[in-house]
């Protein structure tokens, strides 16, 4: 059957024919729907591990255990997995282990842009990378083979472009795969010294025989260009940035198309060179085919034509290679900029309002609530990795202990069980007076609503006893005086528990509670309504930063289409005009 | 139509419009006829009140999922501004079909821009052949006005000869079935409201 499948999807249905049985993975676009339609095969466990360390740790377990096992995340996330990635190298597999992990050239949702092929080549794993999304299902399936025929997990490699574009596949039946039955085998699985020596030895072996096989994977190939005659120019590229060669160059070049980017080929890359006049390498990031290439002492293009930095398009190849730009018209005035915004109704609204209203200096993390940056709140000093609001502030504070009564780091419900946790404990344990505020909306909101483990439910959809945030942090070493919790939409107790808190010399923690309002479950209230006989044009409810809230003939007006009735607002006019 | 040349469709809009919708069906209409297809899609940040974008294109054999700087033969829009952000991308003589709402971006609530006026006017004076349907005023009367989107896809149907089942049976397979009524009822104004505009 033909259909039409976005490549996330595509991987998914990989999984599936393929055989696998145990899917781990933590939400990270753009790798997230491959796991969420994982799990809708009832044939594969799927779950939502709480960072993507505790997910490959798993999927590890369930392949030691003999099962196809499948960990996905985005490219930070395997920052976060390295650990075990590395580590995965020296034991090899029971059942197939494959770890997806997608990056994000340009990045469309991410803090960074981050060429994860390098984690391939510093672990010694082998790499596959598609470039539609039949490649995607394909190379899964192939993934599992490779991962069992040389013993050792494989890494997938997908892009934004990848991942988020459908195109054509072909699908066929799950293969049945039974466990490989399970060994004790201390030698190849307990990674002391004494077992880990001749471990590294099988790595460097097992790598020669994979390069060897890179020379005849079918997954790099080379396309001859159309005609007779050495063609004057030879690409050398993978992923999406094939696609994007093939639509301006078509046949008249010749391709070598890289599927597998770790390890590379040496002679396949020799004869692609001789047959053409001019290699040019096309890969988005960093130059690693290319200098592969240049290491071969073969003299190619690539960085020196193409951008390290965002992501490449036909347009790009055009300019670059062909020096050709499409012709094109343009509005001459300036056009009003449209960047994400907090959505109606939101709970994290609120906190972001309290945080600028009180001038405090804010350490953020990642989540929906990083738009708490954005003007007009622009109430965050820094965001930088998941979990660093907590841990950041610790050491901000022993440098600056003056601040401590002026200075909160802010984290959302799923942030904080990924990784605030072990900031906490710091704090706690090294005795910082510093004040954490967990927006805890009850799921995982900026990837798209995944479950976590505070919420109660599983991504199969089962009902659980939900992780308390409360507890966690008492255990943590929080005094339980000090563990406030408010409802996000109570600004007036969130402010009043925030004064004290920053006041108290105790290390704290005030969860501003309230679902996220997008969630099924969330009951809309009714819109609220400006009276313009009360309103003063004053605009001081535009301070929230509202989507709904906008000036007309100098008075508010409110989109009763779009509000959901917070009245977050409401409460900020001293006219009484919105109600 | 020349299936060796690849088609392009731009759909632009703001995050939460339903864009992913509509690309999915326009998809599945042109594979339903037989061609190569190639969506891309927006996830992610993008979609809180953001600005959006997904391509649809399809032909004999599509090599790039993405439309660069005029290359599209068509810009599918939601919004008035966001019509006039992607004319870049619109191929001389391409066709624009926009919804005529405008949704205030934050810079304009927030005070520190201007929503600008005329924009269909400034579209056409810029020799794109635009036509401008109040979308949300036909899904409202189809019974929702959030199957605008859908009202844009009854009005892009006019544009191609395909037959209308085949369009009608992508958006079956593509809307949950206590919406089809409306949906249906949303694309037949549509239809009609192309038959005016045009
Ligand atoms: C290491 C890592 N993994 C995954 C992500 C993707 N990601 C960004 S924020 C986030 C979680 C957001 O959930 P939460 O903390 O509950 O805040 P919310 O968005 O609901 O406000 C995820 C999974 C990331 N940026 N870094």
């Amino acid at each position: 059957m033909r259909k039409l499948m976005l490549g996330n999807e595509a991987v998914a249905r990989g999984l599936y024919e393929g055989g696998c049985g145990f899917v781990s993975s933590y939400p990270g676009t753009p790798s997230t729907e491959i796991t969420e339609y994982a799990a809708k095969y009832p044939e594969i466990y799927a779950e939502w591990a709480p960072n993507e360390k505790v997910a490959l740790e798993a999927a590890i377990g369930a392949s030691t255990a003999g099962m196809r096992a499948f960990c996905g995340m985005k490219h930070v996330g395997l920052n976060v997995a390295a650990d075990p990635l590395f580590i995965g190298a020296y034991i090899g597999v029971g059942g197939g282990l494959v770890i997806g992990v997608a990056d994000d050239p340009g990045m469309h949702s991410s803090q960074n842009e981050q060429d994860s092929r390098h984690y391939a080549i510093a672990a010694k794993l082998p790499m596959l990378e598609p470039s539609n999304s039949d490649e995607c299902l394909r190379f899964t399936k192939a993934a599992f083979e490779l991962s069992e025929r040389f013993d050792t997990p494989v890494i997938l490699r997908l892009s934004t472009r990848i991942s988020h574009s459908q195109s054509i596949v072909e699908l066929s039946e799950r293969e049945n795969v039974p466990l490989v039955p399970y060994e004790k085998l201390p030698a190849k699985r307990v990674m002391m010294p004494a077992y880990a020596r001749p471990r590294h030895t099988v790595v460097e072996e097992r790598l020669s025989e994979l390069r060897e096989y890179a020379e005849s994977c079918p997954f790099n190939r080379i396309i001859p260009a159309e005609g007779t005659g050495k063609p004057k120019l030879g690409i050398v590229t993978s992923g999406p940035s094939y696609n994007y060669a093939r639509e301006v160059l078509g046949d008249s070049a010749a391709y070598l198309v890289i599927g597998m980017p770790n390890p590379l080929p040496e002679r396949l890359i020799r004869k692609f060179a001789e047959m053409v006049e001019r290699v040019v390498v096309i890969e988005e990031l960093d130059p690693i085919i290319e200098t592969h290439i240049k290491s071969l002492g073969i003299p190619c293009d690539g960085k020196n034509i193409f951008p390290l930095t965002g992501e490449y398009s036909q347009g790009l190849v055009a300019e670059k290679l062909l020096v050709k730009k499409n012709e094109y018209a343009k509005l001459t005035e300036e056009l009003p900029g449209r960047p994400p915004v907090l959505c109606p109704g939101c709970p994290h609204r609120g906190v972001f309002y309290t945080f600028k209203k009180m001038k405090l200096t804010v350490f953020g993390d990642i989540g929906c609530y990083t738009l708490g940056a954005a003007q007009p709140l622009s109430a965050m000093d820094t965001t930088f990795c998941m979990g660093a609001s907590i841990s950041a502030l610790h050491g901000f504070l022993k440098a600056m202990p003056d601040y401590a009564s002026r200075t909160v780091a802010v984290i959302g419900d799923s942030t904080f069980l990924h990784s605030g946790v072990t900031g906490l404990m710091n704090i706690t344990y090294n005795r910082t007076p510093a004040t954490v505020v967990i927006v805890d909306n009850n799921i995982t909101g900026m990837t798209g609503h995944q479950d976590n483990p505070a919420t109660g439910k599983t991504l199969k959809g089962e009902d659980v006893t939900p992780v308390s945030l409360e507890k966690i942090c008492e255990g943590a070493g929080v005094s339980p005086s000090h563990i406030r919790v408010v409802p996000a939409s109570d600004t007036a107790a969130f402010e009043a528990a925030l004064r004290e808190e920053l006041a108290s010399p105790e290390p704290s923690v005030i969860i501003a509670r309230q679902p996220c309002a997008l969630l099924k479950t969330v009951k809309r209230g009714d819109p609220v309504t400006v009276d313009t006989g009360k309103c003063k044009g004053c605009r001081a409810c535009m301070a929230v930063a509202c989507p709904c809230i906008s000036m007309t003939d100098g008075k508010a007006q409110i989109d009763a289409a779009l509000c959901t009735g917070c009245g977050l607002c409401a409460g900020l006019c001293r006219f009484g005009a919105i109600d | 139509m020349d299936k060796t040349q690849t088609f392009s469709i731009m759909i632009v809009g703001v995050g939460g419009q339903g864009s992913l919708l509509a690309s999915r069906i326009i998809g599945d209409v042109f594979l339903a006829q037989g061609y190569d297809v190639k969506v891309s899609e927006v996830h992610g940040m993008s979609q809180r009140g953001g600005s959006v974008v997904t391509y649809v294109r399809f032909g004999e054999n599509v090599a790039s999922p993405v439309i660069c700087e005029g290359e599209a033969d068509i810009i599918l829009s939601f919004e008035q501004l966001e019509a006039a952000r992607w004319l870049p991308s619109l191929k001389p003589g391409g066709k624009i079909i926009t919804a005529t709402q405008r949704i205030n971006p934050m810079p304009v609530i927030a005070g520190t821009a201007k929503y600008p006026e005329n924009l269909i006017e400034k579209l056409k004076a810029q020799g794109a052949s635009v036509i401008a349907v109040d979308a949300a005023a036909l899904a409202e009367r189809a019974g929702n006005i959030k199957a605008a989107n859908v009202v844009l896809i009854g009005v892009l149907s006019k544009l191609f000869g395909i037959n209308r089942d085949v369009w009608l049976s992508a958006l079956k397979d593509n809307v949950p079935q206590k919406y089809i009524d409306v949906n249906i009822a949303a694309f037949e104004l549509g239809e009609k409201a192309a038959q005016t505009a045009a």
